[in-house]
């Protein structure tokens, strides 16, 4: 199953290796991740997905509570919370399907941010599903290159 | 770039009304530290990262400097000082090679959970990351085998840093901490920071167990009836023997030991059934497989432990303690976990069944009466034995005759192999801290210079090395530093000529086919001691066993006894890799 986990870490030298060489040197896998700053300048926040059964996802948590630098470790499966991503998609845009593209782009609320004369530059956010989707759709009409950012992720406010 | 060039613009003191706060070098006040940390003896090697560090060491008479003849034995030599001291060993490398020739020790320590620290020198920072001369990034090598490490850019930080990384070393789960120093951070000038305990917002390891999981434990154990206690290195670490032994003798629960655990229960009490795992006793292996109560206690269900994990304790509701989270349910599913230092949890449990009025510990016993007769059938049935001979020499006779002629209570360090088996099997050990062993990462060459750390660390004791002919000569030139230290360590070569633990898998498993594994051109190792001024003797036959060990443990020097042992005699039990604990095979 697959499970977003939101890691907070110092902000220190070398931080990063200590996560992913935790992960490739015990085989586990990482499907996307993303870090950066948070409003605490010495902290950094890594969203990181992943996936294996109820057991691979204890060891992953604990060996990442493991790590010296690491502050706290959230598996937001285990909460109710919002993810984003993002992509930016280079798609055939030629006079005959123009159109066509800026209505898809419309549907999934997406924004062109680059013209030429055969291709715009689409940017997406949403969830995985719905990037999955807009790329599905996009396909048929050419799509030259994709871009994507990996997750990131929030607890809904409890209510 | 250098510190002292900005200190000139400042005043090198600073006048606090009746108080004089000096600046010091690095290097000073890496001495400073190891004093405030209780450090007496470091072992190491110099080279030009370090040579100021090496300076300094001459202006430090409170701290002994053993210069090995390679830093693989400096880490070694550390660990076994840290295992004989309870504290954190200290290793000492240069930048470059000396750096990664320490990668093999701290990777033992770190899987036998060690407190070291290992500073290693660094080109300076400015040279950082343009393939300078003798650079490496030891940081990087190392960060999956440490338990965390440091770089040290900025001279400020050396002493928070030295401090932190001997509190993370000896805390928690204990491990190796690695600390790089740059030549020119070294040099520069600092003021020394008070003394003051360290704070980590991120590492705060649990120790006290949570007393709800205590009192699970203790119903659970009460309702069974075939108990047995599972313990490991855990128990050293901790300095738990006390509290294992009075809850083992309160409630009449057996007792057995990983290869890590040997002497944190007294081998001699009726009540321990040895080494259990791979090259375990029948007795234990037997009573694993049919417990119904595994109380596991600072040991991790290593693969050589469970063999089949499948079958390895399928009837028994399985209590862990264990100070690191991430050992409990990761090879076994746990039903009561407990995580906590071992000595804590075991003092309370023993409380608990003291104080708990619903306990009848004579009812206890008598419960646990059927059970133990059943081990000791078992124990019976089939002890730990060997064939004898008497035209020649047996190696299992010779860990024997060394038992018997220390009187059991000699510091054993081994290498790996067969010779690590038979000592592990029979050399019984009483008390903890007497035996040192590369357990989790099986390093040959681990034995000797661990023997010359445990007597550094120990001058008054009997140490022995018990070794094998090929593992003996993967660390042989630290016979010079045995010298130069008047260290008597005694080294017990079990002579099979042969890389005997992989032959013994070859003779099983592949028909025999003794492929790399056959070592006839060796040396003479009676004329090597002796070429190092060291004393060498040999025993061909078992008549001349005991007089060898007698002679080399009235000898003052160190000594190689070089036991010509029969050649393809094997390690046994044995439950072949990946079998089920049961399936042994026996003498
Ligand atoms: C550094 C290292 N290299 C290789 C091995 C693999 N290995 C395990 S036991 C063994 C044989 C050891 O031979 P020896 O020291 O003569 O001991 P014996 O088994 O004969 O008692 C080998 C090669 C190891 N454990 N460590
Ligand atoms: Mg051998």
């Amino acid at each position: 199953m697959r499970h977003t986990l939101s890691v907070l870490l110092q902000n220190k030298p070398g931080v990063l290796s200590r996560v992913t060489g935790l992960f490739s040197g015990r085989g586990f896998n990482i499907e996307s991740l993303t870090v950066a700053p948070t409003i605490e300048k010495e902290v950094s926040c890594l969203t990181l997905v992943t996936s294996g059964d109820e057991s691979i996802i204890e060891q992953i948590t604990k060996q990442l509570h493991k790590l010296i630098d690491v502050i706290k470790v959230t598996d937001m499966s285990e909460h109710e919370y919002v993810d984003r991503e993002m992509a930016l998609i280079r798609v055939k845009a030629e006079a005959s399907t123009r159109a066509e593209v800026l209505r898809v782009i419309d549907i999934f609320r997406g924004k062109v941010v680059d013209v030429s004369p055969k291709s715009y530059v689409v940017e997406v956010t949403g969830s995985q599903t719905k990037i999955k989707a807009i790329i599905d759709i996009l396909r048929p009409i050419g799509i030259q290159e994709i871009v994507r950012t990996g997750a990131v992720a929030m607890t809904r406010a409890v209510k | 770039m250098y510190g002292f060039s900005q200190c000139a613009h400042k005043p090198l003191k600073k006048f606090v009304p009746g108080i004089e706060i000096m600046q010091i070098t690095g290097c000073q006040a890496l001495m400073k530290c190891l004093k405030e940390q209780n450090v007496d003896c470091i072992f190491g090697y110099p080279g030009g990262a370090i040579i100021d560090i090496y300076d300094e060491l001459l202006r430090t008479p409170e701290i002994t400097h053993v210069l090995v003849r390679h830093e693989q034995a400096a880490v070694h030599a550390a660990d076994a000082y840290a295992r004989v001291k309870g504290d954190v060993g200290v290793a000492l490398a240069t930048s470059g090679p000396g750096a990664t020739n320490t990668v093999t020790g701290i990777a033992s320590a770190y899987l036998d959970s060690i407190p070291i620290v290992v500073f290693t020198g660094q080109v300076p920072t400015s040279l950082i990351g343009n393939d300078a001369f003798q650079e490496v990034d030891i940081v990087g090598i190392t960060r999956p085998c440490t338990k965390h490490n440091y770089l040290v850019k900025d001279v400020k930080d050396l002493v928070p840093t030295i401090r932190e990384a001997f509190h993370i070393a000896r805390t928690g789960r204990p491990g190796p901490v690695l600390i790089d120093l740059p030549k020119d951070v070294m040099a520069s000038k600092l003021t020394f920071p008070e003394p003051e305990p360290v704070q980590m917002r991120t590492y705060r390891p649990t120790c006290e167990p949570h007393p709800g999981q205590i009192d699970k434990a203790c119903k659970e154990i009460m309702k069974a009836s075939r108990p047995v206690l599972y313990v490991g290195g855990g128990i050293i670490a901790s300095k738990a023997s006390g509290e294992l032994t009075e809850l083992a003798r309160k409630l009449n629960i057996p007792v057995t030991m990983t290869l890590m655990g040997l002497g944190g229960f007294p081998g001699s009490d009726s009540l321990s059934m040895g080494m259990l795992g791979m090259h375990g006793t029948y007795s234990a292996n037997m009573a694993v497989a049919h417990c119904d109560m595994l109380i596991a206690v600072g040991s991790r269900f290593d693969d050589r432990v469970t063999g089949k994990i499948a079958a390895f304790a399928p009837h028994a509701k399985i209590i862990h303690i264990d100070i690191d989270p991430s050992s409990i349910s990761k090879n076994v599913k746990v039903h009561v976990p407990i995580v906590a230092d071992c000595k804590k949890a075991l003092a309370d449990m023993n409380r608990w069944f003291d104080s708990s009025p619903d306990v009848n510990l004579k009812a206890v016993h008598a419960k646990h009466d059927p059970w133990l007769a059943q081990i000791k059938e078992w124990k019976t049935a089939h002890p730990l034995s060997y064939v004898e001979e008497t035209d020649i020499i047996k190696p299992q006779f010779v860990v024997q005759k060394l038992h018997e002629l220390t009187g059991g209570d000699a510091i054993i360090c081994t290498e790996v192999g067969q010779n690590q088996m038979w000592a592990a099997q029979f050399y019984q050990f009483d008390k903890p801290n007497q035996w040192m062993t590369s357990g989790g990462l099986g390093v040959m060459g681990y034995g000797f210079p661990a023997s010359i750390g445990a007597q550094m660390a120990a001058p008054d004791k009997v140490v022995i090395d018990i070794a094998g002919d090929g593992s003996i000569q993967m660390n042989i030139q630290e016979l010079a530093t045995a010298r130069q230290y008047k260290c008597p360590v005694k080294i017990a070569i079990l002579n099979n000529h042969y890389l005997g633990m992989v032959r013994q898998w070859q003779e099983l498993f592949y028909d025999k086919q003794y492929s790399g594994t056959i070592l006839d051109v060796a040396p003479d190792f009676v004329l090597l001691a002796q070429a190092y001024g060291a004393v060498g003797l040999r025993a061909t036959k078992p008549s001349e066993v005991e007089p060898v060990i007698k002679e080399a443990l009235a000898t003052k020097n160190t000594v190689i006894m070089d036991f010509l042992i029969s050649r393809e005699e094997g390690v046994y039990p044995m439950v072949p890799a990946g079998k089920a604990t049961t399936e042994m095979l026996l003498v």
